[in-house]
């Protein structure tokens, strides 16, 4: 099976390819059937090549799978590029999540899109994201990863504009990809610099000939190097402070785009990338610093932000950016387990927030904003509990998944001595505490208090009552739910006998950080852990469950995202638009100008040029007379020179 | 008599030379079955069996090649014939290519006559023909069999170019076509008797070791004498200055003919150019390379910019064979084994490229193959969703975007011009690409915007805006011999504004025509992800170049 990896990709690229040569033709809803088949489908293999990886051991288990020979050898430079996968612990373990999580939401839009005219074109989309994203986890060198990185790029603008008729989502889609243009720049360089200076684009970390297996052997300058222009990308792509604001935009794209892309698995896209480049990395000192001050420092800002914000996929979107931020934390310390631990949690129960956030949105018939919800609990039980689970789940409440992957990275943060006094920690534990506050908020103020969609008058009548989604979308909630609730068994401390993550340590190479407290420190900080997500669920239930006008708490700076926006326009938007002014006169007058005159030049010239082009064939033979003369006359001056 | 033969030694060389001429053998034995067959029939014979004993004899032919392709790649190259044909992974490369055009020529060309009730054997017998004298090119030793090859494919090429009777411009550029392809001939035939008079053979690897054994002191005959040969292929290939019939010619002929011209016929120029000038001709590469190198630089930059302000496709695209006969010489210019190399790969892409976009065109030109001004394509997408999506195809992959082979293409050739150090030539390819780009890609924005609106897309209004310098150059001519038609003023702009109300009659897909579409689009997006078997094969082309 491991040999027939590139299946796995295959499959959703064919489901692609069928929808858009017939999408059309098929229609709804087999459209949707069709695409979640594929993807499915898909799943079960990784399923069977992930078993196969586990039957095998130490280095055996990194699979490099040329499928063909993609850029042939051009010559003097040595560049060759194979279409090859790499299939290793990581990459399955993505891969498993992935294809895994992507199978839910495609049945979940089957539901959520119905009677969309564009429905088909939907799932076309959703499947080419999907096939993007598996190439990008399983690319065996850098370039592979590109494509994948940049086709999941394109489908995210797809989506986020799926509903290009409002405005607002077209230009949150330029945005989204403006924003992640600038970062893959970062990609771009650090490709050129890793070929020039190791002659080889592939990863090939256990000494398989690639940049990761000389990693050692590189100037430390080119190591922080590379690092950190691949940071760049994946501060794009997994945004990070400062391009993160093209991720709270990206929630005008249908709330399954939301959940699959903008939550789940594109965006860390970033993360992974950083675990892939993992004993690369250990190596810098800096760019481990840089990776780690971001982090953090975006964790805390983005959960800030959305403890302020009214739209229910506002505050999910900010809380993606927050436990981002965790991740690239966890990431910058070295503990690139316990960031792919929280990546897979997170994927689990962000998955399940938004599903639940678009089954309210579906059922308030595209009502998004929590002042006017409420008391959802009598109309929606099944949306409620779950997504209870995923807000107890993410506020890191023992036992759920979240209380685990989150107390993971901050344990590391704890013992790291990356930082001095612990200030990463005392950071993240303050994030914790605002994750648990604007959680609760969100579920008290959707789920609890009074019926407020009723005194919104939509067009001058009231609204119907909120109704309980189709079993396609309920179905996805209650898996997710599940998992997000047993996730945290995934990397329980003490060995058993299964060890999903702890496999993944050879692939980070030697310089990956080992997390080295004790087992009372680690009762003591998980304790702490659990209390500060109760402090901050209890206060968010004393103080919203009454009231829902709070101005105190809302702060015009936490409402605007801290100005980014504003900054961004002031700093960059206006200088960029003087230039594009400047550029714009300058291409009328001097370039216009230059077009213009040459014009005039040829059109009184143009009876000249007309002349030649007659159509009369005597004409012709006098061209092809006058070419010929001045061909011998050269050769004869060559000869005569001579 | 069995035992006789294969008693004689002389047995196997009689077998070997007689593979190395099947798979010309193969077309014309085609053609001559349909002939006589057609001939023997009280009533004129379906074309459906014409076209499929036309693909029957191309399919013999390239399996022909292939197995050709493989002996050489065992056995090594040969000579057959008295030294006048040459079996080497060359050859077969070129037969191979110009066996599978003439499959996809041929379903083109039964698509468009059964729209245009056209019956008889005598557009496959001549294309048939045609394509086997661009194979002898591909393979001739001596410049002589070079000029029966070029003769063989010119004289078919003009009677198709006149085969739609009932219109005047088709038989108005097959006469400008044969007038000034006698005088090409012409030109080359004394280029050839030059090049005897100062080397005292017309053989080319006699040639070649003439000049590697004598240093010749006074050679302006010699250098004369290529400099003809140059004209002459530099005519049939549409290079700078000798092109100024291609956008007539190319205008005038039913769209499949004009396809199938600028595949074939350039397929075999270059192929005999590419053998003469490198292989024979070598030694003087120091003296070629600067004509070369203007000729190249003047189609490139000729053909892109004339080709902004056509107004007609057909005409358009002319232009545009001019700028890839540029690329295509940018292999030549290297003169090196990679350039060679290059220059094939280019032939390959931009063949089935052509053949693909022309068989679109003749399409949407309608009955009678008359309307292909650009303002046909408005809207295209919207009434035929998979001839625009195959035409954008086509267009895109001329343009030199990836994953096509078009991208591919021009990357071989610019690798190569860098090699040789013709670094400013590569510069100046690629900013005529740059320009090409935009000609190529405004029909895909035509062919993608709603049909009656005007500019309010803001991709039309960028369009509009840059094409505005069009306006005072206007077009170039009408084909036909009057005074050129229209003010200037209404040219490229007027296109992207107007609508033309046409759109209502429905196209008709002929089932060939749709199979010859699928067949290129395949090859172009097939190859361009996975271009490592053409690499090869090209390159493999070049290594047994030497006989």
């Amino acid at each position: 099976m491991l040999s027939h990896a590139y299946l796995i990709p295959l499959l959703p690229l064919a489901g692609f390819l069928v929808l858009a040569l017939f999408g059309r033709r098929i229609g709804e809803p087999w459209a949707g059937w069709l695409g979640t088949a594929t993807v499915a489908g898909s799943f079960v293999l990784s399923l069977v090549t992930y078993g196969a990886l586990l039957g095998r051991t130490g280095s055996g288990r990194e699979v490099t799978d040329v499928v063909y020979n993609w850029i042939p050898a051009i010559p003097h430079s040595g560049f060759q590029v194979s279409a090859s996968l790499l299939v290793d612990p990581l990459s399955m373990t993505m891969v498993l999540f992935v294809t895994g999580i992507s199978t839910l939401i495609h049945l979940y839009s089957i539901g959520y899109m119905d009677g969309d005219g564009d429905f088909p074109k939907f799932f076309l989309y959703l499947n080419l994201f999907v096939a993007s994203m598996l190439v990008l986890v399983l690319g065996g060198n850098l370039l592979m990863t590109f494509v994948g990185w940049e086709g999941v790029g394109v489908c995210s603008y797809w989506l986020i504009s799926f509903w290009f008729g409002r405005d607002s989502a077209a230009s949150a889609g330029k945005k989204a990809f403006l924003y992640n243009r600038v970062a893959d720049v970062g990609f771009l360089l650090a490709m050129f610099l890793v070929f020039e200076r190791t002659g080889t684009l592939s990863y090939g970390s256990a000494g398989g000939g690639g940049f990761l297996g000389q990693a050692a052997s590189l100037p430390p300058s080119t190591r922080t190097a590379v690092c950190l222009l691949l940071f760049l990308a994946a501060a794009g792509k997994s945004a990070q402070f400062p391009l993160f604001p093209w991720l709270a935009d990206a929630m005008e794209g249908p709330t399954p785009v939301s959940a699959l892309i903008h939550a789940a698995t594109m965006v860390t896209a970033g993360v992974y990338l950083m675990c892939r480049i993992g004993p690369l990395l250990s190596l810098s000192h800096t760019a481990q610093l840089v990776v780690s001050i971001v982090g953090v420092g975006t964790a805390f800002v983005a959960a800030s932000i959305g403890c302020a914000q009214q739209d229910i996929k506002k505050v999910l979107a900010y809380s993606t950016v927050s436990q981002l931020g965790y991740m690239f934390l966890a990431v910058g310390t070295g503990a690139y387990e316990a960031a792919i631990f929280l990546m897979v949690a997170h994927a689990f129960f962000k998955g399940l927030l938004f599903l639940g956030a678009g089954s309210v949105i579906h059922g308030l018939h595209d009502e998004q904003d929590l002042k006017r919800m409420g008391n959802l609990r009598r109309y929606m039980k099944l949306t409620f509990w779950t997504v209870s689970v995923g807000v107890v789940a993410i506020a890191g409440i023992p036992p759920l998944s979240g209380f685990f992957a989150k107390g993971d990275v901050l344990d590391n943060a704890f013992a790291g001595s990356l930082f001095p006094w612990k200030v990463m920690w005392a950071v993240g534990l303050a994030t914790a505490l605002l994750t648990a506050y604007y959680m609760t908020r969100l579920l008290v103020l959707a789920f609890l208090g009074d019926d407020r969609w009723k005194a919104v008058v939509d067009g001058g009548r009231a609204k119907k009552d909120p109704h309980e989604s189709p079993w396609v979308m309920t179905v996805p909630l209650v898996v997710l739910a599940v998992l997000a609730v047993v996730g945290g068994a995934l990397n329980l401390p003490g060995h058993l006998s299964f060890d999903p993550l702890r496999w993944l340590a050879p692939v980070f190479g030697p310089g990956a950080f080992e997390e080295h407290l004790s087992g009372s420190s680690q009762w003591v900080l998980g304790v702490v852990d659990a209390l500060v997500a109760l402090v901050g669920a209890g206060v968010a239930f004393r103080l919203w469950s009454r009231e829902t006008e709070r101005p105190a708490l809302e702060p015009a700076l936490l409402q605007r995202s801290w100005y980014l926006d504003e900054v961004t326009d002031a700093t960059l938007g206006r200088p960029g638009q003087a230039l594009a002014r400047m550029a714009a006169s300058f291409d009328t007058r001097v370039i216009d100008g230059a077009v213009t005159g040459v014009a005039r030049l040829t059109r009184g010239a143009g009876s000249g040029l007309r002349r030649v082009q007659t159509g009369y064939v005597r004409q012709y033979a006098l061209g092809i007379t006058v070419g010929l003369v001045v061909l011998v006359g050269y050769v004869t001056f060559l000869a005569v020179a001579r | 008599m069995t035992a006789l033969l294969a008693a004689t030694p002389a047995h196997l060389t009689v077998k070997i030379a007689y593979l190395s001429i099947l798979p010309m053998l193969a077309l014309l034995g085609g053609a001559l079955v349909i002939l006589v067959w057609s001939s023997l029939l009280r009533r004129p014979l379906e074309t459906v069996w014409i076209t499929s004993l036309t693909v029957l004899a191309a399919t013999a032919a390239l399996v022909l090649s292939l197995m050709q392709y493989f002996d050489v790649i065992h056995h090594g190259a040969h000579v057959a014939i008295d030294g006048a044909i040459v079996s080497d992974g060359f050859s077969a490369f070129v037969a191979v290519l110009v066996s599978a055009a003439v499959v996809v020529a041929a379903l083109v060309g039964d698509g468009w006559l059964q729209q245009e009730t056209i019956r008889g054997p005598e557009f496959h017998v001549l294309v048939l023909v045609s394509a086997s004298g661009a194979m002898v090119m591909g393979a001739a030793n001596d410049l002589i069999v070079v000029f029966l090859g070029l003769e063989i494919l010119s004289i078919a090429l003009y009677v198709l170019a006149a085969f739609n009777a009932r219109r005047r411009q088709s038989g108005e550029a097959a006469l400008k076509y044969f007038v000034l392809g006698g005088f090409s001939s012409a030109v080359f035939l004394y280029g050839i008797a030059l090049v005897y008079g100062s080397t005292g053979t017309t053989n080319l690897p006699q040639i070649a070791s003439y000049l590697a054994q004598n240093y010749v002191l006074h050679n302006g005959m010699l250098l004369a004498g290529l400099a003809l040969l140059l004209v002459g292929f530099g005519f049939k290939a549409a290079a700078v200055p000798f092109h100024l019939w291609t956008p007539d010619v190319y205008q005038g002929s039913p769209s499949p003919v004009t396809g199938f011209m600028a595949a074939v016929a350039k397929v075999g120029a270059f192929a005999a150019l590419l053998r003469v000038f490198v292989s024979s001709f070598g030694l003087l590469r120091a003296d070629w390379q600067p004509a070369v190198w203007v000729i190249a630089v003047a189609s490139l930059l000729l053909g892109a910019s004339v080709a902004l302000v056509q107004r007609d496709i057909k005409r358009m695209l002319a232009y545009s064979s001019i700028n890839h006969a540029g690329f295509i010489l940018l292999g030549l210019q290297a003169g090196s084994t990679k350039g060679v190399e290059g220059s094939l790969y280019y032939l390959f892409a931009y063949s089935f490229l052509a053949l693909g976009s022309f068989a679109v065109i003749s399409v949407v030109g309608g009955p009678g193959d008359g309307r292909h001004g650009l303002d046909r394509y408005r809207g295209l997408a919207r009434r035929q969703p998979w001839l625009a999506g195959a035409l954008a195809l086509f267009l895109v992959a001329q343009a030199g975007i990836p994953p096509t082979t078009g991208f591919w293409a021009k990357l071989e050739v610019l690798q190569a011009a860098a090699g040789a150090h013709s670094y400013a030539l590569a510069v100046i390819a690629m900013l005529s690409a740059v320009i090409a780009g935009f000609f190529y890609l405004r029909v895909v924005v035509l062919m993608y915007s709603p049909a009656g609106a005007t500019g309010d897309g803001a991709a039309t209004g960028t369009i509009v805006d840059t094409v505005e310098p069009a306006r005072a150059v206007g077009d170039e001519g009408e084909p036909v011999g009057v005074a050129p038609g229209g003010e200037a003023g209404s040219g490229a702009v007027a296109l992207l504004e107007a609508d033309t109300g046409e759109s209502a009659e429905p196209l008709v897909i002929p089932g060939t025509t749709g199979i010859a579409l699928a067949l290129c689009a395949g090859a172009t997006v097939v190859l361009g992800i996975y271009p490592a078997w053409l690499t090869d094969f090209a390159h493999q082309a070049t290594l047994l170049f030497h006989p």
